[in-house]
């Protein structure tokens, strides 16, 4: 009873703050609302047993990822953004949309029936702890991909730093030229 | 016991709000950040089943994802950095010489 509580508490302020994010007009809320929302995201995967994925919830998610949202919003313009329109014309096509698939995906997990258990029972996690339940499984059954992760998030870095990097003043001067009647034809 | 049917209602309302944001925005930003509610809608199915079928390897998937989610944060921003210093606008309609 009392977990049914804490989880329709949970799932009440997700949908309030997702709907909260996508429609404030200042970037910085719309990030804190995602910043509550992903608190009880990590709320909910503790009821489903999971301390290790709550812990990196609210440490890569909350810590890492929304930290870097929100220095990228201030670095762009924010009192433009306040009083400009925030959605793009025709967005009444996009509800209709994303109403439908949410329709599909609710018929279509009607019929869904839950498969063969697997050996991590509750007792079985609780036995060995939870953090060493997880690390076995991903250093033994799934090593490959967990190397193929690593790569993932060394391209990233690579990546970001490449993207982000200052240009020499030369090249600079170049981009500003030809990207000059560019920006003309595109505020046309 | 919470049925499994509620955390599936629960990211599908997640997912589609997330859509509904990252088609209706035009700040770039905002649609990245609607991208990491269909991620975190994904990860809900995921730990939800990995739970119900008492197997871990739905949280094994989770925290790929996630730092999945991660590298496309900062890919998608250095993008965002990169577009903001050339075009000074970050609206996705105003960004469109491949539309011809």
């Amino acid at each position: 009873m009392l977990s049914k509580f804490i989880f329709l508490y949970c799932a009440l302020v997700i949908i309030t703050t997702a709907l909260l994010a996508v429609r404030f007009r200042n970037p910085v809320h719309s990030v804190l609302a995602v910043l509550v929302l992903f608190f009880h995201m990590a709320g909910l995967y503790l009821l489903l047993n999971a301390e290790f994925l709550a812990a990196v919830q609210i440490i890569v998610y909350a810590g890492a990822i929304l930290v870097l949202y929100l220095f990228v919003v201030f670095l762009v313009n924010l009192r433009q953004e306040i009083n400009i329109e925030r959605f793009v014309a025709h967005h009444n096509i996009s509800i209709g949309i994303s109403f439908l698939v949410f329709v599909m995906l609710m018929v279509g997990s009607r019929s869904f029936i839950l498969g063969t258990h697997g050996k991590w029972t509750i007792d079985a996690i609780r036995e060995v702890t939870h953090t060493k339940a997880l690390g076995t499984e991903i250093f033994t059954s799934y090593i490959l991909p967990f190397e193929i992760v690593a790569l993932v998030l060394l391209v990233a870095v690579i990546g970001g730093i490449l993207l982000a990097k200052q240009e020499k003043q030369g090249t600079a001067v170049d981009g500003k030229e030809s990207s000059g009647p560019l920006i003309e034809e595109g505020r046309k | 016991m919470i049925p499994v049917s509620w955390y599936l209602t629960l990211s599908a309302i997640l997912f589609c709000i997330g859509m509904y944001g990252f088609l209706t925005r035009r700040n770039v930003i905002i649609m990245f950040l609607c991208i990491e509610l269909m991620l975190n809608a994904a990860n809900l199915n995921f730990v939800a089943f990995s739970h119900y079928l008492t197997d871990l390897r739905g949280q094994v998937f989770t925290f790929f994802i996630i730092a999945v989610a991660a590298s496309e944060a900062a890919i998608g921003l250095g993008i965002v950095v990169a577009l903001y210093r050339n075009r000074q606008s970050v609206y996705s309609d105003e960004i469109n010489e491949l539309k011809g």
